[in-house]
């Protein structure tokens, strides 16, 4: 028998984004129920690593310094009054991860914190011990499969699956966050196979557009047959071929697309952290000791010792695609649907490029924050009609075939689809005409999902995931062809410069059949709430 | 991915089952958490870090590799350790500061030597 709960902010999702939402909506009066596919606490990119964050001083020239410090890397498409709002709530969050959650960070010789980081499992298990002391129902394991709207088009609640009990659950709420993170296409990077871009199909149903979706193709360096992306530590890194030359050009930063290539051509590329001095190699361990475990398990000493590498697909989470916002308390396009943390957009405060961590971490705090209250406040506006809106579901795709000769397993689905988002030549390295081939392939896809993916319980779960993905997939290619020219992490072969002022402008894409890609001018402009 | 539940350690306290991500225990008619969807597994750490006895293993590689309990030595619970969770340890984060990430020297020598 289904489970009925009623809320007034329903939150989707168990990372960070999720929990400052949840904590925030609570703080404002609200009762809200966090509904996570996995566990809150231990879900999602965060929990897994340790981030650095974007956590700056108020001073006026520390800020301004901060905030040019990525300008040019983005492609100049980020904004300064969302990057500002930002540095300013994630400097208060900050302070409360140190006051409320008593989160032990490192202490100076003058007895001074530094907060210019955090390790996500002591993070995220404090923010759930938060999240439940805020009096926030919380629901493990849990995947949303849809969301619910009422007569003129708001959300009115979601449904689900509780994996761990064999049954499905139904929330009315007054407003849903959804805060579902990005999506890595099941690639095996550290923590991110959660992040199937559930949120993303789940908005899209019901009438919200993405936003710099062709910003979508970030890889991480992990090594070879492992799964610890921490592409930071590697600007100690040297990179070889497998003979053990020099492989020139190759780099953490800059020269990402030199390993790519190697690995394409040679199958092989090596690496070895010896740029990293004694005082160094310490700092490391204790930074993030997560970064170890494959080392200290295969019994590889990175710095002396060459070890193969590979790159990870991260796709948008840590790209800068998502949810397209709408104001300044994370609304949709969607009446009563939020978005925060990676499954929205981050070019506001990141243009076109954005690495691990830092202003990710940043985001998702703040950009939580402000769903939860705007969540919170558009439930409020309900009043007592919230309860007697009538709620029908409205997914599509893996849930109510339309019909027709279709693909019928989810694994069939999701390994066709990694065969065209994952591969560095397709995704990476991108050209106008492989794009137009993958793009062509993933609509395919799409229509054999839409007409005959079908599945209850468990299977629906992964049903919707690989339904997930192909839309993702597909928005991202889409937009990937509206962009011709290179801009922050998108490069196009065929369009090797930046188009200034051309295309520097943001892209608008949507549709679930039939999609469209537009420049953010041609639609309605964001509006402060 | 996870290669060992530990008969020997656990303590049946159904940690592991209520924090994996991707759900991929399930708890065995003897009590004991069993794998039961290892493919499922991304290699995330997170059962290992929650265990409070130390009866999990996670192999870093993302494909199967059975594990022999037996060699595994200090390496069981060696990432909880390094995290500072368990009684009378200092969080790891108390002490997590990293390496300033400047962009170094290039090395000295422009040859590779394996080790």
């Amino acid at each position: 028998m289904s489970i009925e709960l009623s809320a007034d902010v329903l939150v989707v999702g168990g990372g960070p984004a999720a929990a400052w939402a949840a904590v925030k909506a609570a703080e404002d009066g609200a009762r809200v129920v966090l509904a996570d596919k996995g566990y809150c606490g231990s879900s999602g990119a965060t929990a897994a690593a340790g981030t650095g964050v974007w956590y700056v001083p108020p001073h006026p020239e520390e800020r301004a310094a901060a905030k040019a410090s990525r300008e040019t890397l983005g492609g100049h498409l980020a904004d300064h009054r969302w990057m500002d709002r930002v540095l300013e709530q994630t400097w208060q969050n900050m302070d409360e991860v140190a006051e409320v959650s008593r989160y032990p960070f490192p202490v100076d010789a003058s007895g001074r914190q530094s907060r210019r980081g955090l390790q996500g499992p002591e993070y995220m298990r404090r923010m759930r011990v938060r999240v439940q002391r805020s009096g926030v129902r919380i629901l493990d394991h849990s995947p949303v499969l849809e969301l619910l709207t009422d007569a003129d088009g708001a959300v009115a609640g979601a449904v689900g699956y509780r994996r761990q009990e064999d049954r499905a659950f139904r929330v009315r709420a007054g407003a849903v966050v959804l805060a579902t993170g990005g999506c890595a296409f099941l690639s095996r990077a550290l923590g991110c196979n959660v992040n199937t871009g559930d949120g993303y199909l789940m908005a899209a149903e019901a009438g919200a557009a993405m936003s710099g979706m062709e910003f979508s193709n970030a890889y991480a360096i992990a090594p070879e047959f492992t799964s610890v992306t921490k592409t930071a530590y590697y600007t100690f890194a040297t990179f070889y071929h497998a003979d053990g030359s020099v492989l020139e050009g190759a780099g953490s930063q800059k020269g990402r697309s030199v390993i790519a290539r190697t690995l394409l051509a040679e199958g092989k590329v090596l690496c070895r952290l010896d740029r990293a001095g004694e005082a160094e190699r310490r700092a490391m361990r204790l930074g993030q000791p997560n970064f170890f475990l494959p080392f200290d398990r295969l019994g590889i000493d990175p710095f002396t010792q060459l070890f193969p590498v590979t790159l990870l697909a991260e796709g948008t989470v840590r790209g800068t695609g998502g949810i397209r916002l709408t104001g300044d308390d994370c609304a949709t396009d969607v009446p009563g649907l939020y978005a925060a943390g990676d499954a929205a957009t981050r070019e506001l405060i990141c243009g076109g490029f954005t690495g691990g961590g830092s202003h990710n971490a940043a985001w998702a705090m703040s950009s939580g924050t402000w769903a939860g209250r705007g969540a919170s406040a558009f439930a409020r506006s309900l009043g007592d009609t919230a309860g007697r809106r009538a709620a029908s579901p409205v997914g599509g795709a893996g849930l109510r075939p339309a019909g027709g000769a279709g693909r019928d397993t989810h694994r069939e689905v999701v390994a066709a689809v990694q065969a065209e988002v994952i591969p560095y030549d397709k995704n990476y390295l991108r050209t106008g005409a492989v794009l137009t081939r993958a793009l062509g392939t993933l609509n395919g896809i799409w229509r054999e999902v839409r007409d005959g993916l079908a599945a209850s319980g468990e299977s629906a779960v992964r049903a919707r995931q690989a339904a997930a993905m192909t839309a993702t997939g597909r928005w991202m290619y889409t937009a990937a062809l509206a962009r011709t020219e290179t801009r922050g992490m998108h490069k196009r072969a065929d369009f090797p410069a930046q188009d200034d002022p051309g295309q520097r402008r943001r892209l608008v894409t949507g549709g679930l059949d039939e999609l469209w890609s537009v420049p953010e001018t041609a639609v309605a402009q964001a509006v402060p709430a | 991915m996870i290669e060992i539940v530990s008969a020997e350690r656990c303590i049946t306290c159904d940690k592991c089952i209520a924090v994996c991500p991707t759900n991929v225990f399930d708890r065995a008619p003897d009590g004991l958490p069993e794998i039961a969807r290892q493919e499922d597994c991304q290699t995330c750490f997170m059962c290992e870090a929650y265990c409070p006895v130390d009866a999990l293993f996670v192999s870093p590689t993302t494909h199967p590799e059975p594990v022999d309990e037996a060699g595994l030595g200090d390496l069981l619970g060696s990432y909880r350790e390094r995290l500072g969770w368990g009684r009378g340890r200092t969080p790891g984060a108390r002490l997590a500061v990293g390496p300033e990430l400047r962009r170094p020297a290039p090395p000295r020598d422009k040859k590779g030597t394996t080790s």
